[in-house]
């Protein structure tokens, strides 16, 4: 695919990039835009959006008014520093929009310019731009062709490079009717001819959403974005009078502040460093779950996967690898494990599913039975949904394996007597949660084969870690009650779902729901799509249908199933960058106050010298490195702004505890430090 | 009895009023307690009231603006026309209007400020029917709105919160009539003067002196004046006269009476939230900061006072005397104080002005830091949680799900009317004690100059705003411009914040309730007790810092010389 950063490697097979190109936090032409924009949003239309940032920028037009009137090199430092605190604030906007703004670039390329063979009512074939393209009309796409916008097959079967959208270079396979007949425009057959009628309207398609979405562009508060906003202005508002009344406390006593320190006081005393960094914190966390190949259409679903208290994983490809494994052979009849092994093996050459290749596999690494060249003198007998069971014909043997049942009556009607302890075996397999295949040669029942699902390596280890963190996990499978209560209990989940159907999927959201729990699910399907929207997370698989992706909130690039986990962490991250920056930003406060509050009455109060604990070198260098401090620590935040704040699975109250820790008391203490260094370096400079 | 035996019964004291007397209330407000019905109903057929029936936020919050109002014109109207009414033997003529504007709303506030001398102004009828009438109402208001509160967080899915008719006329009935009179009959038993007579007059027939000794209906609204954190005493020295808090017992009856309800309370909380843990939290929060004042002052009481150490011309033994009542000593009067500056109740025992500037500081910070430690009847409670939701707010954020509460989720609404219930109190004094020294009729009000006569215009707003009422004294009070700027003051520190706890109540009680998990930020830890008390230091310390040090803190760190 064209790519928009050098970084990118966009047909790697061991990284997967789609729209996630992984640029560096501070690529060199992020870094340039963000610098421009930072600058450009200097526009107080801009600004009044956040009421922190604007009481700074109010701030500096009253102290640049004071410094013309009363210019000296101490008005003016403040009202550059000022100023530069509202310019950092725009840059860490501007940063965090940048990343998206590359990968729109990109995405914006893809679309540009194809053509679209447009079938006429009367079977004739058009060439036309893809723009002009409107929903309902059909069009003919060849191995080669780009297609030219969303829409489903209505004939034919192909092979679809989606690597544009998902960064899988692996082709799919795209056919008419069912679950797979969705296509992407932007994307590319590979294979065969068909034809596709197109369900997006101009400008609505997939690839235009896309791009809306990760240049955040009808970006809107979340919930909680808002509340955290309400309390940030309650917190400057309060202030306000704190630091307006000072002016008259001080009169009263004889003494006079200057209208730059207090508006030097007012801008350290009101969150700046949230208030820089909130909209940076949320536009960031929508960037990472597209660095996950994740799209989500609006912040509040990112916010709400962090509350997600169960979480419905489908079985297969979730929790176990997508294909039943053979596991073991089981004689029957008086016959040997590998006689069961050789025939089953002869039965499954031909057998190109996972299932027959894992028998392959088994029988070579159990008995050394390798792959056999069989003489002419054979025919393959292939699965079909009739007779359930699958085998070869060589010489005068007939070799099956297949469903116990088919088998059974394929025996009989060979003539053959199925041995006694057959029904026992079976069952007993099934009741293990797995599948058994009967194999037999001729009339003689042979023995079974157990087919079992293998639990993915780790799922075990990250259920435990989401039960700690108070997720309950349900896995969804379509396998009776035995089965699912098997596997259940293998990779440990709370609690299955079986027989799964789409009503009965709705009811357990509802149920869970109700319960006041959020619930998060993936699905692909067109009957999951009403699940999807009522899942308070959930995550269409961008391998399913178009009726399933606009039912759910997020789509999953990558089509994995797992993520649902990686997404939940995003949004707790999100929700705990928010919190933690909070506290940093109150808990500098108290520094603040320590260093201008004896500089602000030094005149007055010597006594209140007593209070300056940092020992700062004038009134008129405490107050200008307290303002250093507060423009300087929101630069020096933007990484963890961007990056978020390191989650791990544990329980909430250890989370809490450490930061607290880190936060609340490093907030404390971190400026005392950090304004004591900038007021040596200020001291060194001789300039007050 | 030595302090630390004081403390010791008084602690035990506290433990079993805030397991039984919490219950009780509980079972009130449920209305489990029917022993008073044949009182209560006709109470109810009067005022054509169906007890069944229950209000939604706006009308519980109607119902009590204008039950308030009501009260406001009635005791306002009292004391304009004591003059022509009777229980009046001195023949005491009207209260002035500013003066009877600035008492009504000080009553009905809860608040109690006095800007008269009791015995010299209000008749014995003003006293009783319309100071102390309010004493009992006003207390049962603050209750109910803590207790719509708690509905709130109790009740799932539910639109309304309780019926405020209901809530004022059972919290009187049950709570506070019952022990105002049993303790009433203690006080009378300790001495406490109660009669209808007018003063006494004594001939000295040794020094041929006349003496006027002011008596009245005292002991009856002694217990009131306490349990219900009013605080306004019948004579101007309040508790420190003998007519009114006669011995050491009545003393620590005081401190008992002013302690209990707001301590009980948060049992009541936990126990209609299913928690009791829920409550003991908030009460952890409420007695570290209530103990680490209690120890600054007792410890800047005894060490005497630092100006009169310097000059090195008397010793103090008892500690800094000055303004103390000798029969109790330094220690006890600051326990008296301090409990009654931290509930607002605003009684003393001792003058606030004479404290050392380290011991008035902790008089102070208790009103500055919202009067939540233990805080007003009611208003304790209900102004805490407002800061336990701050806590929940940011705490919940840090463990990575958007915060709740007690299940409930906290949302924009929620944030806004906790910061607006928190803004209010600060706004006020701030800004009223900008106006005040910043015009000629507030600059005359204080007897001092500089930051001592800073501290009493100060002390005056923030005592009024958290309704309060002790006064610091030295600050000439009774001027239309402090008895109208005080009623604003008293009416927006009461109902400013009330009006925002009953939005909060009615948005609460509408939610559906998340259930709890592992992920959950947990509230019934000593680690929300921390983050609790860290929020509350951390707002009132932040918006009363700079205003302080211009007080306060430079007197201390003059080592109060500026005294004076």
């Amino acid at each position: 695919m064209p790519s928009a950063t050098s970084t990118t490697s966009p047909t790697s097979p061991a990284s997967p990039h789609g729209v996630a190109q992984s640029s560096s936090l501070f690529d060199p032409s992020i870094l340039a835009n963000a610098v421009r924009g930072s600058v450009t949003k200097l526009d107080p239309r801009v600004q009044i959006r956040n009421p922190v940032i604007f009481v700074v920028l109010v701030g500096t037009v009253v102290s640049m008014a004071e410094a013309i009137v009363h210019p000296s090199l101490f008005t003016w430092s403040i009202t550059v520093w000022l100023l530069l605190t509202v310019v950092f604030a725009n840059f860490a906007e501007a940063m965090a929009e940048g990343r998206g703004k590359a990968q729109a670039d990109s995405l914006r390329r893809m679309r540009a310019d194809t053509e679209a063979r447009r079938l006429r009512p009367d079977g004739v074939e058009e060439r036309v731009p893809a723009s002009l393209l409107v929903k309902g009309d059909v069009v003919v796409c060849e191995a080669g062709d780009l297609i030219p916008s969303d829409g489903d097959i209505i004939e034919g079967i192909a092979s679809v490079d989606e690597s544009a959208i998902t960064g899988e270079s692996a082709p799919v396979i795209r056919e008419s009717g069912g679950d797979r007949s969705a296509v992407t425009g932007g994307t590319r057959v590979l294979s065969d001819r068909i034809v596709v009628r197109i369900t997006a309207e101009r400008g609505q398609t997939f690839l235009d959403r896309m791009i809306g979405l990760v240049e955040g562009a009808n970006r809107q508060k979340t919930p909680n974005e808002i509340a955290l906003t309400i309390l940030l202005a309650a917190l400057t508002i309060v202030f306000l009078p704190v630091v307006v009344t000072l002016s008259p406390f001080a009169r009263f006593s004889g003494a006079s502040v200057s209208i730059v320190v207090l508006v030097a006081l007012l801008v350290c005393l009101i969150p700046t460093t949230i208030g820089a960094l909130l909209s940076a914190i949320g536009i960031a966390g929508m960037d990472r779950l597209v660095q996950r190949n994740v799209l989500a259409m609006s912040g509040r679903a990112v916010e709400a996967a962090g509350d997600v208290q169960t979480l419905l994983l489908d079985k297969t490809g979730t929790i176990t690898l997508g294909n039943r494994m053979a596991a073991r052979f089981i004689p029957l009849g008086g016959s040997t494990e590998s006689e069961v092994g050789a025939a089953a093996q002869l039965a499954s050459l031909a057998d190109e599913t996972p299932e027959g290749r894992s028998i392959v596999v088994l029988a070579k690494e159990r008995f050394g039975i390798r792959e056999r060249e069989l003489g002419d003198d054979h025919e393959f007998i292939p699965f079909s949904a009739t007779t359930r069971m699958s085998g070869v014909d060589i010489g005068g043997r007939q070799v099956r394996k297949g469903a116990a049942e088919a088998v059974r009556h394929w025996v009989i009607d060979q003539g053959g007597t199925p041995p006694p302890d057959l029904d026992a075996v079976v069952s007993e397999v099934s009741r293990a949660g797995s599948t058994p295949l009967v194999v037999a040669d001729g009339p003689h029942v042979l023995g079974a084969i157990e087919l079992k699902d293998v639990v993915k390596q780790g799922m075990k280890e990250r259920f435990e870690s989401l039960r700690s963190v108070g997720i309950r996990t349900v896995m969804i499978t379509g396998d009776n009650p035995l089965t699912a209560a098997a596997i259940a209990q293998e990779a440990g989940v709370d609690d299955y779902l079986a027989e799964a159907t789409p009503e009965a999927k709705m009811d357990l959201i509802k149920a869970e729901q109700e319960g006041g729990k959020l619930v998060a699910m993936t699905g692909d399907g067109t009957n999951d799509a009403p699940a999807l929207a009522q899942a308070d997370v959930g995550v269409a698989m961008n391998t399913g249908t178009t009726a399933a992706k606009e039912a759910g909130n997020m789509v999953d690039l990558d089509s994995n199933p797992t993520k649902l986990i990686e997404i939940v962490e995003v949004g707790k991250q999100l929700l705990i960058t928010r919190g933690a920056l909070t506290t940093f930003s109150v808990a500098n406060d108290v520094a603040k106050y320590f260093a201008i509050i004896p500089a602000l009455f030094a005149a007055t109060y010597p006594q209140l010298g007593a209070l300056n604990v940092m020992r700062l070198h004038s009134p008129q260098t405490a107050v200008l490195s307290a303002v250093i401090f507060n423009a300087l620590v929101i630069v020096a935040l933007i990484p963890l702004a961007l990056r978020g704040v390191r989650w791990h699975p544990s329980g909430a109250s250890s989370i809490l505890r450490r930061n607290l820790f880190v936060y609340g008391l490093g907030g404390v203490i971190t400026p005392f430090v950090f304004i004591k260094l900038i007021d040596l370096v200020l001291t060194a400079l001789h300039a007050y | 009895m030595s302090y630390f035996w004081t403390i010791l019964v008084l602690v035990v004291l506290l433990a079993l009023s805030w397991r039984f007397l919490g219950s009780y209330m509980a079972a009130v407000y449920e209305g489990r307690v029917t022993f008073l019905a044949r009182l209560e109903r006709p109470v109810y057929r009067v005022l054509m009231i169906d007890p069944e029936s229950e209000q939604t936020w706006p009308r519980y919050a109607g119902a009590l603006i204008v039950f308030s109002g009501v009260a406001l014109v009635v005791t306002y109207g009292l004391l304009r026309l004591q003059g022509s009414l009777p229980f009046n033997p001195q023949h005491l003529g009207a209260v002035s209007p500013a003066l009877a504007w600035n008492t009504a709303v000080s009553f009905v506030t809860n608040t109690n400020w006095q800007n008269y001398a009791g015995e010299s102004t209000m008749s014995y009828l003003s006293q009783m029917a319309a100071l102390t009438v309010q004493q009992f109402v006003s207390a049962a208001v603050g209750i109910a709105v803590a207790v719509a509160l708690i509905r709130g967080f109790a009740r799932k899915g539910s639109p309304t919160i309780g019926n405020f008719w209901v809530d004022l006329i059972r919290g009187v009935l049950y709570i506070l009539l019952p022990i105002a009179f049993v303790c009433g009959i203690v006080f009378v038993s300790q001495g406490a003067v109660q009669t209808l007579a007018g003063p006494a007059t004594v001939h000295n027939a040794l020094t041929g002196a006349t003496q006027v000794i002011p008596r009245g209906p005292v002991a009856f609204m002694e217990p009131i004046k306490q349990l219900g954190t009013n605080g306004g005493g019948f004579f101007n020295a309040n508790g420190a006269d003998p007519f009114e808090d006669p011995t050491g017992a009545t003393l620590l009856l005081s401190v008992l009476l002013l302690l209990c309800i707001p301590v009980a309370l948060t049992y009541t909380f936990g126990k209609l939230v299913g928690s009791f843990r829920q409550g003991l939290t908030l009460l952890a929060a409420m007695a570290i900061i209530f103990g680490t004042w209690l120890g600054f002052s007792s410890y800047a009481e005894a060490q005497g006072n630092p100006a009169v150490a310097a000059a090195h011309v008397v010793a103090q033994p008892g500690g800094n005397m000055v303004g103390k009542e000798v029969r109790f000593g330094a220690l006890p009067t600051s326990l008296y104080n301090i409990a009654s500056t931290q509930t607002s109740t605003g009684s003393v025992a001792g003058a606030n002005d004479s404290f050392t500037p380290l011991g008035g500081f902790g008089l102070m910070s208790g009103m500055m830091l919202g009067e939540v430690t233990p805080g007003g009847v009611g208003s304790g409670l209900y102004t805490i949680l407002l800061f336990a939701l701050v806590a929940v707010f940011l705490g919940g954020l840090m463990v990575g799900r958007t915060p709740e509460y007690l299940g409930k989720k906290i949302q924009a609404r929620e944030v806004k009317l906790a910061a607006l219930g928190i803004l209010v109190m600060p706004i006020a004094v701030l800004g009223l004690t900008a106006i005040a020294v910043s015009v000629h009729a507030g600059r005359v009000g204080p007897t001092n100059a500089g930051p001592h006569g800073f501290s009493e215009i100060l002390y005056a707003f923030t005592s009024q705003a958290n309704n309060n009422g002790s006064a610091f004294a030295g600050l000439n009070g009774n001027t239309a411009f402090y008895n109208v700027t005080g009623g604003i003051a008293m009416l927006l520190g009461r109902f400013g914040v009330m009006v925002p706890v009953l939005a909060l109540a009615g948005s609460l009680a509408s939610k559906a309730v998340v259930p709890s998990g592992l992920g959950t930020f947990r509230t019934d830890t000593p680690l929300f007790t921390g983050l609790v008390i860290g929020v509350i230091l951390i707002v009132g310390g932040l918006t009363f810092f700079p205003a302080v040090s211009l007080g306060p803190i430079v007197e201390w760190l003059s080592h109060g010389r500026l005294f004076g």
